[in-house]
């Protein structure tokens, strides 16, 4: 039992390893390490003021865990003791856990005593620890250990080995009781304090805390925000060195590695520890062999080096050294540790979590997540700064200082010549010939081609663009075919495993706009350890990523390498069984090579012939993997994969996730050839192969990319993907680790399906048809894979809305229902135990119609017909549309003459923020945050220049004919307290409207959905990974997400074991096209339901497929006027259908027996596997009852959050007092203290004058607030025009996030010391603002304005990101930038003052991708750009800005401009129509018109070529 | 660390041109003036260039959802091709002059492009999906590119099946059903004899299409290949006549029927059994055997004759071509129906089959000669009067769509008969269950109440599409050769 988890117990879908974390941390220290009581109690009140970042549960009394690390208290201990003490650092202190238990935990106790012995040690003191246990919730109270700490001495001092000592014992007690107890710590130097406890609770519970006795020179404090609710004290940090928030996306791949390498005799990592607390048993056990802490740090979360050519050498050389035997643990990380000695941060490697600090004049460190955490007096703060990506904070008390980050960096990487042992033992595997030699046949290719599944549209539509453009192909319209293990068609076992993704809980990276951060190294033969000493003798292969080309392979092969080739072959006469044996068979030869000292195996499919069948290369790749694992040996060699099967990067990244060192993809290349040969591909093979590799490169960083995994080295082994259809046992021998809800095929049937594969192609390369099967994966095939759109269900479904019949409506409703297997809700059948009642007398249909939504479909990817169509049938139910990512025509939020309305009712807030203002917040009667989308969860989309026709450039705020990008992560939630926070400010942007978030279904949404309930969430939609797109890299559609069903099921289990479910809506959207669908979805716990393809079908869309082409014949998903002139869809279609699915609903609950469909939601009992089903070979195998299992059922119809309104700062103190200046438009000036507590200030009174005055708002300045403090984050987030905020002080994350034509100022206070080089405001500011002014005296932290599209801004310094993909605005920047400045950057300008730091060279950091670099030349851009800075003297006093103004001729000079080039020429055209007298709309659509037909090109050209030239000239 | 790779990518289309089915216009082939043609046998469609052609496949929208290929009945229609063609496959290779490959590609499901490209009716371009925002796409024209180019390439070769099994099996009927089910099993290694009634194989592609629309040369080119791919032909043989089905049925393991429904509807009215009136078919193959053999002389001939045709069909309409050849004085065409709507009607969208005005070949010869189009609409022959000699000499009809409407009276001195087929004749094969003069056997696997005994094609569903008579004959050899693979 575990004591201090209460215990779940759940035979549903809910798993304790899916739990994520979050947090807020923070440390404080004396610089000098002098103890105080003030560092303890100053530390608890840094945890109260980080509170909203911390979890609770729903009844809001119990938290997910508040802890502070702290160095043991000698004098404290010496009084209370009643003992006596050795002397400080002599003696141990154990923080221990233990059961309620008296029986078991004096076992523990004794146990103890006699353990010390055996490690040289003593106890001497055992002290019951003070607790106030009347104070905690009832919920903490159950899981309440009985908390003593215990004293321990050395028996023979020897104070260097007194850690190790004490380390061993630990592990002795911990390998023995497992969970039934936990030491928090057991140290000579640090002491955790812990729990499940409110902020506030910590040091009320812990007395101890709040003696004036007890001191320390620093403290770590932690504030957990768990995905979950239950009950956990030792899951509370901090851990033993680290407290951390954010997530670590690699760990079961770091684990992997640490463990294969792992020879110290007991098991360094607890492997049913948190991600965190994993981290910190490794960081533990480093630090216990002796290398030190900043060292330790930097092998395990190495800087992004690769790319970087400002890092010194030698530093480059320490990183590179160390890639060798620790790959980086990747992830969003804010970590804090200590040794109880130095004391120290660092970010992730690219600076996913916040970080800030402040330095005083009394030699005290504050860092915390945010500002204002600690009441400091102004005059005492010598320097407020960002933590920056990489940077180490290191105090070292003993030596009384701050060791700058150049400084400790440099000497560690000094200490021994790295570079020299680069130089002495690397080779880098060159691709040095680029000869490709056919090896086979045309034949001998047919025949593998066929054996290994390859099909003519993987050829043309797959292999040959990759070839062809370097990219893989882009599809739409979501997939529709059966699941792999439902489809009658062998599948590549590949396709059972579906690519893990991430939302809300970490960010997916942008791999395209922040490729700084990606690495793709890769390292063959022995790994070293970390703790090994160099040795000249042991030579390694580098290669710049993992795809081995075919003149590598031959080195490899030919060389001194020794390389050892093994088949992955069975017989074919061998049957099902003889894959078993091969593996065996493998296996040993494995080891027997290994033992010969080879370090390089290939595992080879080539030798494949009519006897020789291959065994898929995952399975053999990943089963040598575990198996060396499993014996030690996985460390000692590389595992080179030669095959045939693997194609795309799904397969590759597959391989890679599961162990493979490097790929060989022979049989592809051999396809390229033949495809080069046959003039499909007009380039030669060399550049045709290099185009391919790139395309699979760049298709396997966007897969790890989407889990928030920067380098392959990190997601090599990490198994981010789970399976589908496939059962345990395979998983746990082959796969081990991975997990898989609805169990599936055996072996043996996998065996079976390579089989089927094999002898069709031995049968048919006989034959006189030497073509290759038409494939029908994404395009429809009459003899090809099922689809649930086919020609005839489409034709049927049109035509029973459009006639508004319901018998054929019936016959579509058969023809799905009988079709093959395709769904897991296809599986089911409804089946009720009640006897039927009269229809009449279940709820009327409207009832059930309020239900239906429709889904997010973008105004831009949808034509305006089209996307009005949706929202006036939707209207015209009672239904809601959804207004995608691309906002809305202001007209629309108004009633037609005939009384419709084309509003949409759902908002959607995406990662681009198109469109999103206050005013359109405020016609929202739901907004939904998109965090995913079943097409291509952990992705973000573009839509290209030729799709941005003006009107919709008009509403997304940008160009027309420039391209738009939607970035993969929302750049304000990188964590789920960052989602909790834009709940509260969307929530905030309009009160009255319902707050939903969109997931995509995969194994453990379940555990994200509890903490999105916790974030007050009102709606959680989980989406299945079928739904639709206008655009989606082919592999992504298929290969990621898992069905509703199961997301679904599991969110609404892990809601209810949370006590959550009250709190929330569950809906659910994917390919819902039935009545039934709808009542399945309902039985597994929905309670809203989304369509969305099939109403575009019913619009007259016919699974073309072209979305991304513009060329929708049907003018659905298109701009083209000529095309939106065939559009023959109609409301009325939509209304008939909607009729259709809800009569059909109200039927089967009249067949039922039930009378409303809120009571059957979460009514799995009425589900009933079909009895098909046990004949069909694979889906028998399935076991759906995890699925089905019903968990009790009291769930309220109408679930409410307690958003608590009346507490924020807005609602308890703004509108009380200007609500009705605002109604009676008058003007007012007032002035507030804030704290850092207060956020999202002015959005709700920013919601008020939206509601009355629309998108204008009121005249520039006519509500003013002046505010003094620590803003909390989001600090005037999307204030409309008339209100501007004036902060004296500095602010935390996200100021002017969607500021929507308001007025921001940040100034300091008056007396702050050195104003110019202090961070301000924090991170993210003004993302997705659309207009509106800022002024920020000070420097802002990262990604500054991005995605602005039209506000004008003063700032003195911003961090890396800046600009990221903006698209209209000005900024002005007075001061230095950081790196991969305008990554995205497609319209606006920003201007660059060079003049302050003029020594630093600012080009670099520049990404240049886009925009150009110019001096600005035009008299009225000089105009604007003075005009911005005189405001910003005004407002904000700037020093930097007087400076400038005052010697304006000179320094006017020192500007620079960026601008992006595509924009510039738009734009520029624009200008030019509009002067030969074009009105200003024909203007646009003349230059986008233009532009589209290429005839702008000329002049693009003659820009970048101008623009080059300037940069060379500058860079001179 | 990847950026190196890529240099200069070159931007390509995901097919041949994106908007091409806007851009670019339908083009039909032109054909040789009406009142030249008139004046031969010859097939008078010129073909398109080559670059005409690849410009049409351009227009081809690759669908994700290709209706071309559905081969489905939808509203007693045929919507796509029932050989499930893979169009948009060939397109795009004859888009990019890939013609061998093109060919290969339409060869993987059609056994004859050469007979489709010519008499089918393409509902393939009927359910186009180019054809819903404008005109669909050239498909017919495209394929006939394709065969053509790869007859005179030379790739289309005698294929000798690679290993030859002892199984026999014999086929009733030379038509498209009973050609594609032998070639399909001669390439599976079976022993194939196609039995044939008439002097001439090839069944309807030879006598019952007119030599302007498939030239009989193609038909013999075929026969002849497949000849020396090891089926043996065996014409003049009745079977149920020369010899019973039950004795064929002992020298062969297994046997197909592909007779065709080539029993044709009768109009069992007042003066039926005057002279000068026959069946369509009767007319059509007479006319043929004496283009074929100019010493045959036909029985029936409509030179300077008065011509009606009854039944609005392309049988008719070959009457028409056929009679204008032959010298007729005039030609009259009655249908049922009335004139078709110059665009779809509501009624009739997309996917399914047009229902729209056409003036096929035979009415624009009829127009240029006589200067009217010859069809009369809603036609319902009431009866054939005839002269004192019991000629025909004219017949009295009234309107399908107004009862009350007055006779009217028409000259004609020769009738031909087009109204369709009933099917099998109930003569044949008497052992052989049938069901409204049709052989009773389903669509899956396509056996008769005999075991071995197998029918496709018109014999078991009817009066139908050259593409359905071949897709039957495809259905049926797959699963013959999965029953002789059973057989010991």
């Amino acid at each position: 039992m575990k004591t201090f988890r209460s215990p779940i117990e759940t035979n549903g879908l809910y798993r304790r390893e899916f739990e994520h974390d979050a947090c807020g941390i923070g440390f404080y220290a004396d610089i000098k390490g002098r103890p105080s009581h003030e560092i303890v109690s100053t530390s608890l009140e840094m945890l109260k003021r980080l509170d909203h970042r911390a979890g609770k549960s729903a009844d809001k009394s119990t938290s997910d865990g508040t802890g502070i690390m702290l160095q043991i208290p000698h004098e404290f201990f010496s009084s209370v003791c009643p003992f006596a003490l050795p002397s400080q650092g002599e003696y141990a202190v154990g923080m221990l856990f233990l059961p309620q238990d008296n029986v078991i935990s004096e076992k523990i106790l004794n146990d103890f005593y006699t353990e010390a012995v055996k490690h040289n040690l003593s106890v001497f003191g055992v002290r019951d620890v003070p607790v106030a246990s009347e104070i905690i919730s009832e919920q903490a109270k159950k899981a309440e250990p009985i908390i003593k700490q215990i004293f321990i001495q050395q028996v023979e001092q020897n104070i260097d080995e007194f850690s190790s000592q004490l380390y061993s014992l630990r592990k002795a007690l911990e390998q023995k009781y497992k969970s039934e107890m936990y030491i928090p710590s057991l140290s000579n130097r640090t002491i955790v304090y812990k729990g499940m406890l409110l902020a506030d609770e910590l040091s009320l519970y812990f007395t101890d805390l709040s003696d004036e006795r007890f001191t320390s020179s620093l403290a770590l404090i932690h504030s957990r925000y768990s995905t979950n609710t239950f009950p956990s004290w030792d899951r509370a940090h901090p851990n033993r060195v680290i407290a951390h928030n954010g997530e670590i996306n690699t760990i079961k791949g770091n684990m992997n590695w640490f463990n294969a390498s792992n020879s110290s005799g007991f098991e360094v990592i607890n492997p049913t520890g948190s991600d965190s607390a994993i981290f910190d048993n490794v960081l533990e056990y480093l630090l216990l062999k002796g290398v030190s802490l900043p060292k330790a740090i930097m092998m395990m979360v190495p800087e992004p080096w690769e790319q970087n050519d400002e890092i010194p050498f030698y530093l480059k050389a320490f990183y590179e050294y160390h890639s060798q035997c620790m790959e980086p643990w990747d992830g969003p990380m804010a970590l804090g540790f200590t040794d109880g000695v130095q004391v120290g941060a660092i970010l992730d490697r690219n600076g996913l979590r916040p970080g800030r600090y402040y330095i005083t004049r009394n030699d005290k460190v504050i860092f915390a997540s945010e500002v204002g955490v600690v009441d400091v007096e102004n005059d005492m703060i010598l320097e407020r700064k960002h933590l920056k990506p990489g940077e180490l904070l290191l105090v070292d008390t003993a030596q009384g200082r701050i060791i700058p980050n150049d400084e400790i960096k440099n000497t560690i990487s000094l200490e021994e010549p790295y570079h020299k042992y680069l130089e002495e033992t690397v080779h880098v595997l060159h691709d040095d010939s680029s000869a490709f030699t056919p090896t086979y046949s045309n034949k001998e290719l047919l025949f593998q081609q066929k054996a290994f599944g390859y099909t003519y549209e993987e050829l043309m539509k797959m292999l040959k663009p990759m070839a062809l453009e370097g990219k893989e192909s882009t599809g739409a319209m979501g997939i529709d075919t059966p699941l792999a293990v439902l489809s009658e068609r062998p599948q590549l076992l590949f396709h059972y495993f579906k690519q893990g993704f991430s939302q809300v809980t970490n960010p997916p990276i942008d791999a395209i706009r922040e490729e700084c951060v990606i690495s793709t190294i890769s390292w063959l033969g022995e790994k070293t350890h970390p703790l090994q000493k160099y040795n000249k003798e042991k030579q390694k292969l580098m290669l710049h990523h993992p795809f081995l080309t075919f003149s590598q392979f031959s080195t490899l092969t030919n060389s001194r390498w020794n390389a050892v080739k093994i088949d992955i072959l069975f017989p074919a006469g061998s049957g099902e069984n003889g894959l078993t044996s091969a593996l065996e068979r493998i296996f040993s030869q494995v080891d027997q090579a290994i033992q010969a000292g080879n370090e390089l195996i290939i595992l080879s499919d080539q030798k494949i012939d009519d006897r020789q069948v291959a065994i898929p290369s995952l399975l053999a790749t990943s089963s040598v993997h575990h198996h060396l694992i499993k014996n030690g040996n996985r460390s000692k060699a590389s595992i080179i994969v030669d095959t045939g099967e693997a194609r795309d990067s799904h397969h590759m990244a597959m391989l890679l996730g599961y162990g493979a060192d490097a790929i060989h993809p022979y049989l592809a290349y051999e396809t390229i050839y033949q495809l080069c040969a046959e003039q499909h591909i007009t380039l030669d093979m060399e550049q045709a192969m290099a185009h391919y590799i790139h395309a699979l490169l760049q298709g396997v960083i966007k897969i790890m990319s989407k889990v928030g995994i920067s380098a392959i080295q990190s997601y090599r082994g990490a198994q981010a993907f789970e399976a589908l259809g496939i059962s345990q046992q395979v998983l746990d021998q082959y796969f081990t680790g991975t997990v898989s809800q609805i169990g599936g095929i055996g072996i043996s049937e996998i065996a079976r399906e390579t089989l089927m594969r094999h002898q069709k192609a031995v049968a048919e390369i006989e034959q006189y048809d030497q073509t290759l099967d038409s494939g029908s994966e994404l395009q429809w095939r009459k003899d090809g894979e099922f689809h649930q759109f086919n020609p005839l269900s489409i034709h049927t479904l049109q035509r029973a809305a459009r006639s508004n019949n319901k018998d054929v409506y019936k016959k579509f409703v058969s023809m799905n229902e009988n079709g093959p297997f395709t769904t897991i809700r296809s599986l089911l059948k409804i089946e009720s135990d009640r006897s039927p009642i009269p229809l009449a007398e279940v709820e009327p249909v409207e009832n059930i119609l309020r239900k239906f939504k429709t889904g997010a479909m973008s105004y831009g990817s949808l034509s305006k017909e089209a996307h009005e169509a949706l929202a006036i049938a939707m209207n015209r139910i009672g239904g809601k549309s959804n207004s995608g990512e691309g906002g809305e025509e202001t007209e629309r939020f108004q009633r037609d003459a005939n009384g419709d309305s084309r509003r949409s009712a759902i908002k959607q807030v995406a990662s681009g923020r198109f469109g999103v203002t206050s005013h359109y917040l405020t016609n929202a009667d739901e907004i939904q945050i998109k965090m995913a989308q079943g097409a291509k969860p952990g992705e973000g989309g573009q839509l290209p220049g030729q799709k941005v026709y003006p009107w919709i450039a008009e509403v997304r705020g940008s160009t027309p004919g420039v391209g738009l990008i939607s970035p993969p992560p929302h750049h304000d939630i990188y964590s789920i307290e960052d989602l909790a926070q834009l709940i509260y400010d969307l929530k905030s942007a309009n009160p009255n409207a319902k707050i939903s978030v969109k997931l995509v279904a995969k194994a453990g949404v379940g555990t994200i959905a509890a903490g999105v309930a916790k974030g007050l969430a009102d709606t959680i939609l989980i989406s299945g990974h079928d739904g639709g797109t206008g655009a989606s890299p082919r592999t992504s559609i298929k290969h990621t997400g898992i069905p509703w069903e199961i997301g679904l099921s599991e969110a609404h289990q892990t809601l209810v074991l949370n006590g959550l479910r009250d709190k929330v809506t569950l809906e659910v959207d994917g390919k819902l096209m039935t009545g039934k669908d709808v009542i399945v979805a309902a039985c597994f716990g929905a309670q809203e339901y989304g369509f969305a393809t099939a109403p575009l079908v019913v619009l007259g869309c016919i699974m073309m497929r072209a979305c991304h082409l513009d060329t929708c014949p049907v003018g659905i998903a298109t701009q083209n006027p000529l095309l939106r002139e065939k559009f023959a869809g109609s409301p009325d279609h939509i209304v008939n259908y909607m009729y259709f699915i809800a009569e059909e609903v109200r039927e089967i609950l009249a067949e039922c027996g039930f009378r409303s469909l809120d009571e059957i939601v979460g009514h799995t009992n009425l589900l009933k596997v079909k009895d098909e089903v046990t004949s069909h070979w694979k889906a028998k195998h399935l076991d759906l009852s995890d699925l089905l299992c019903k968990l009790s059922n009291n769930i309220s119809h109408h679930p409410v959050q307690d958003h608590e309104l009346e507490k924020r700062f807005d609602q308890r103190v703004l509108i009380p007092i200007l609500e009705t200046a605002i109604v009676n438009r008058e003007k007012a000036s007032l002035h507030f203290d804030i704290h850092n507590t207060d956020r999202s200030v002015g959005t709700s009174l920013g919601n008020l004058i939206s509601k009355q005055y629309g998108a204008d708002g009121l005249p520039e300045d006519h509500i003013q607030l002046h505010l003094k403090g620590s803003a909390g984050q989001s600090l005037g987030a999307f204030i409309p025009k008339g209100l501007s905020i004036t902060l004296e002080g500095d602010a935390n994350d996200y100021v002017g996030k969607g500021l929507s034509g308001g007025k921001l100022i940040v100034k300091p206070f008056n007396n702050w010391s050195i104003p110019q080089a202090d961070a301000i405001i924090g991170n993210t500011a003004l993302f997705g603002a659309t207009s509106g002014e800022a002024y920020i005296r000070g420097v802002a932290g990262q990604r500054f304005a991005v995605r602005n599209s039209g506000v004008k801004a003063v700032v003195e310094g911003v961090g890396d990101h800046g600009c990221e993909y903006m698209t209209g605005g000005i900024i002005a920047i007075l001061g230095p930038i950081g790196k991969n400045f305008a990554a995205g950057m497609s319209g606006g300008i920003a201007y660059i003052f060079n003049g302050f730091t003029a020594n630093e060279d600012i080009l670099p950091h520049i990404n240049q991708e886009l925009v150009a670099i110019e001096q600005v030349t035009f008299e009225n851009e000089w105009i604007e750009l003075h005009q911005m800075i005189t405001k910003h003297c005004y407002y904000t006093g700037s020093p930097k800005a007087k400076t400038i103004l005052k010697h304006w001729k000179q320094l006017k000079k020192q500007f620079i401009k960026i601008i992006p080039r595509e924009y510039k020429t738009m734009t520029e055209t624009i200008d030019d129509l509009q002067n030969r007298g074009l009105s200003y709309e024909e203007a646009r659509l003349s230059a986008f018109t233009m532009k589209k037909e290429g005839k702008i090109l000329e002049n693009l050209y003659e820009i970048e070529a101008l623009s080059s030239a300037l940069q060379d000239s500058q860079s001179i | 660390m990847c950026r190196f790779l890529v240099k200069n990518c070159v931007g390509v289309n995901v097919m041949g041109h994106l908007t091409g089915f806007i851009d670019i216009q339908r083009e039909n082939p032109a054909e040789q003036h009406p009142l030249e043609r008139i004046n031969h046998w010859q097939e008078y469609q010129k073909p398109l260039t080559e670059e005409a052609i690849k410009l049409q496949a351009s227009r081809c929208m690759d669908c994700g959802t290709p209706f071309c290929q559905i081969g489905s009945i939808i509203q007693s229609n045929t919507s796509g091709c029932p050989l499930y063609n893979l169009i948009p496959e060939w397109n795009e290779l004859a888009y990019q002059g890939k013609w061998f490959e093109a060919y290969q590609r339409l060869a993987k499901t059609n056994n004859f492009p050469e007979f489709t490209s010519r008499a089918c009716p393409a509902p393939c371009e009927g359910s186009c999906t180019a054809g819903l925002p404008g005109q669909p796409v050239a498909i017919k024209n495209i394929e006939k590119a394709i065969i053509d180019r790869a007859f005179q390439e030379g790739w289309v070769k005698v294929k000798h099946p690679v290993n030859r099994t002892s199984k026999r099996v014999a086929i009733i009927g030379s038509g498209p059903a009973g050609l594609t089910a032998a070639d399909d099993l001669n390439q599976h290694g079976h022993r194939v004899t196609v039995y044939e009634k008439d002097d001439r194989f090839g069944g309807l592609l030879m006598y019952g299409i007119p030599n302007m629309k498939i030239d009989k040369k193609y038909v013999e080119r075929r026969i002849e290949l497949l000849s020396k791919e090891g089926i043996v032909f065996k014409g003049n043989m009745n079977i149920g006549v020369d010899i019973s089905l039950k004795d064929l049925k002992k020298e062969y393991d297994a046997v197909l029927i592909c007779t065709g429904a080539d029993k044709p509807r009768e109009l069992p009215i007042d003066g039926r059994q005057l002279k000068g009136i026959y069946p369509a078919m009767e007319y059509l193959k007479e006319s043929t055997k004496h283009y074929l053999n100019k010493q045959y002389s036909p029985s029936i001939s409509a030179k300077g004759k008065k011509v009606i045709v009854i039944g609005g069909g392309d049988t008719g309409a070959d009457c028409v071509a056929t009679a204008i050849r032959q010298g007729c004085k005039s030609v009259i065409q009655f249908g049922k129906h009335g004139k078709l709507p110059m665009t779809r009607s509501e009624a009739n969208p997309w996917p399914e089959n047009p229902q729209v005005f056409t003036l096929d070949y035979a009415y624009e010869e009829a127009q240029s000669k006589f200067g009217m189009d010859p069809r009369q609409y809603f036609i319902q022959t009431k009866a054939f009067i005839g002269d004192e000699d019991g000629n025909v000499k004219s017949l009295e009809t009234t309107s399908f769509r107004d009862d009350q409407s007055e006779s009217r009276y028409w000259d004609a001195d020769l009738v031909l008969i087009a109204i369709g087929f009933e099917g099998v004749e109930s003569s044949l094969f008497p052992a052989i269950e049938k069901k409204q003069n049709k052989i009773s056997a389903n669509d899956v696997d396509f056996k008769t109440n005999h075991d071995g005994i197998y029918a496709a094609g018109d014999a078991r569903r009817g009066q139908s599409l050259i593409v359905w008579a071949m897709q039957e004959g495809k259905k049926a050899a797959k699963e013959i050769n999965d029953y002789l693979s059973k057989l010991q």
